[in-house]
């Protein structure tokens, strides 16, 4: 156990260290990082001094060591294009991206396994083959004309919801929330659905195809031959075998939550992270990019140590294999 | 396979076109009404988007064309100051919908077809080489193709282009805006096909074709492309088309949220960018016909690439 962990942990360090050394390399060979923070008209002494500061005159393999400790100690540089430290920018928009991301995950995951075990218990019948259809369309549709689609039905043409913003936001220490005001509650409605649909129809299609396979077993068989309730089989029974593949894949579309919130965020004008991308990709703002790339990364390295934990954890033939494999 | 044994002996273009009419695979396509409507739709997209400047009524690029009281035509009712009407109605500045949804899809095809290619050789190739070689190259290749994929694709394509940007100059960023936008999305997909290549490689590569050729003294390269490279082209095939209808949504998802092509050589997700703006004061169909298109374009390949999987799957026959 204690060796299956050092390993994984060490391989997450491994992969960190190579997205730094990308993030590194676009910061240093991507234009002039000299002439990006001080502009044209610098004198020359301004520029030895700022290469200096920026240790910019020594070799290349201890930049990147100090771009690591810096990176490390939570220090990113500074916004070419707004000024400003990129910290205190990630500080600011963080809340907006983690709340919209968590209540779409609470979204899919929910109507995600509830409509998987409803559509696979039913499966024949009238309302599991709708959801079905329905599911493909939603495969298909891309994100953003998901979103256009919600704004215009609720936003335009109901007027129930906003169609942009966050609303109103209440700020708890350095965390801003849109969960205390009823504007932003509604605010939030809009994009969180937008956000969670193609990961809520993954969901149901992956818990439905278990869920049919695990109800064919013998032990399924068994227990309805021995009188179990459906109940206790379809929930007790069945739904927890499912939960293993259902886990590692929630897990890494966990990531993809985080990243497909820049779609979301632009089409509804949320002031998260990913707006705070595209901006920078628009206007080859290098530190926060490159910033964004290790932010998301961590993100990803954390969630698939955590399923691969979570995995050994919930299965235990895995931990009966490797101690097997261990005598 | 009922290949009828001809008596008579048949031209090779005749005897190949023979043998296709009686192909599993065009059985199974004229089986499924679903495929056949699918083909039809890519179909007129596709001669629709290669003939746009024969058929499409108006040349939108061409300012003498337009006018700009023509702007904001609701479709097949005539303009309340010119009198002209418009199948789909005009934009903003006049131009005729339909028109730039033909020349829209232009551009989205290109850079489709164009990014699948290129994702599709440097797969392919990158995947011969790791799985025929083995060893330090194949780990290294294959460990930068997992770490890649981690991320979404649309993410790497992201990053790709804002790089690549940074590179050149601002001057010649808009007339760039379509290789960059072709070169991203093209990198962001090649370990799907790296690995598939791979998987089949491996398990040819010990297959007594391959050590016959290696006994006479081939040389590695003839080996992959002459006798490994056929044996991987099915897979690829499935991957590529599915991957076509993965690359014009990428290139939609990266024009509408402004960072693809410009706004002066629009594609349908620019379109749809520029729609965005009118929903709320009802000018619907600036919106509705570009995304009706990419959603009718998507879904038609999308169809296609699942049903060809299926159909060159000789597991499932």
């Amino acid at each position: 156990m204690l060796a299956f962990i050092v390993q994984r942990l060490l391989q997450a360090v491994l992969v960190m260290l190579g997205v730094a050394l990308v993030a590194f390399s676009m910061f240093r060979f991507v234009g002039d990082p000299v002439n990006n923070m001080m502009g044209q008209e610098a004198t020359i002494q301004e520029r030895r001094e700022a290469a200096e500061r920026l240790g910019l005159n020594k070799p290349v393999p201890v930049q990147f060591a100090l771009f690591v400790k810096d990176t490390a100690s939570g220090n990113f540089g500074v916004s070419y294009r707004q000024g400003r430290k990129v910290s205190t920018l990630l500080i600011e928009r963080l809340p907006a991206t983690l709340e919209l991301a968590a209540i779409s995950a609470i979204l899919a995951l929910a109507f995600g396994i509830g409509l998987g075990v409803y559509t696979a218990i039913n499966r024949f019948g009238l309302g599991a083959r709708l959801i079905m259809a329905g599911s493909l369309i939603g495969v298909s549709l891309p994100t953003f004309l998901i979103g256009i689609g919600l704004i215009y039905l609720f936003a335009v043409e109901l007027r129930w919801l906003p169609s942009f913003g966050r609303g109103q936001v209440v700020k708890i220490g350095w965390w801003s929330t849109g969960l205390l005001t009823e504007s932003g509650r509604k605010s939030l409605i809009l994009p969180a659905i937008t956000l969670g649909l193609f990961q809520m129809t993954l969901i149901m299609r992956l818990v439905r195809s278990e869920m049919l396979e695990v109800l064919r077993t013998d032990y399924i068989k068994f227990a309805r031959a021995r009188g179990v309730s459906d109940r206790m089989i379809n929930f007790s029974h069945a739904l927890k075998n499912t939960l293993v593949p259902v886990i590692t894949i929630t897990g890494l579309q966990l990531g993809s939550i985080i990243a497909f919130a820049i779609i979301t965020e632009t089409v509804f004008q949320w002031p998260g992270v990913g707006l705070l991308f595209i901006d920078a990709v628009q206007f080859v703002d290098i530190p926060v990019m490159s910033t964004y790339l290790l932010l998301v990364a961590l993100v990803f390295v954390t969630i698939n140590l955590a399923v691969d934990l979570l995995y050994y954890a919930v299965d235990p033939r895995l931990r009966v294999d490797r101690a097997a494999a261990a005598h | 396979m009922t290949d009828d044994t001809a008596s008579a002996p048949l031209s090779p273009l005749r005897a190949r076109l023979r043998s296709w009419a009686h192909s599993d695979v065009l059985y199974s396509f004229r089986r499924s009404p679903t495929i056949v409507v699918s083909a039809l739709v890519l179909a007129v997209i596709l001669m629709g988007a290669l003939l746009a400047p024969l058929v499409s009524p108006q040349n939108p690029f061409d300012p003498a064309s337009l006018n700009l009281m023509d702007g904001k035509t609701p479709p097949m009712t005539p303009n309340q100051f010119t009198g002209e009407s418009f199948l789909l109605g005009t934009d903003d500045q006049g131009r005729d919908v339909l028109s730039v949804i033909l020349y829209g899809s232009r551009i989205s095809l290109l850079v489709g077809f164009a990014s699948v290619l290129l994702s599709a050789v440097m797969g392919v190739l990158l995947g011969l080489i790791a799985g025929y070689r083995g060893g330090q190259i194949d780990n290294l290749i294959m460990r930068v193709a997992d770490v890649q994929l981690t991320f979404p694709s649309i993410l790497v394509a992201l990053m790709i282009f804002g790089v690549v940007k940074g590179f050149l100059p601002p001057q010649a960023h808009e007339n760039a805006a379509l290789p960059v936008l072709i070169f991203s999305i093209g990198l962001s997909a090649w370990p799907q096909y790296a690995r598939t290549v791979r998987g089949v490689t491996m398990v040819e590569r010990n297959k007594e074709y391959v050590q016959a050729a290696r006994v006479i003294g081939l040389r590695p390269m003839i080996i992959m492309t002459r006798h490994v490279l056929p044996n991987v082209l099915g897979p690829v095939l499935v991957i590529a088309t599915l991957g076509l209808a993965l690359a014009i949504i990428s290139e939609a998802t990266l024009s509408f949220l402004g960072v693809g092509v410009p706004p002066t050589n629009p594609s349908l997700g620019t379109l749809i960018r520029i729609g965005q703006e009118y929903i709320a004061s009802g000018e619907w169909w600036i919106l509705f016909f570009p995304a009706l298109t990419l959603l009718a374009l998507s879904l038609s390949v999308n169809l296609i690439g699942d049903w060809l999987r299926d159909a060159l799957n000789p597991k499932l026959r």
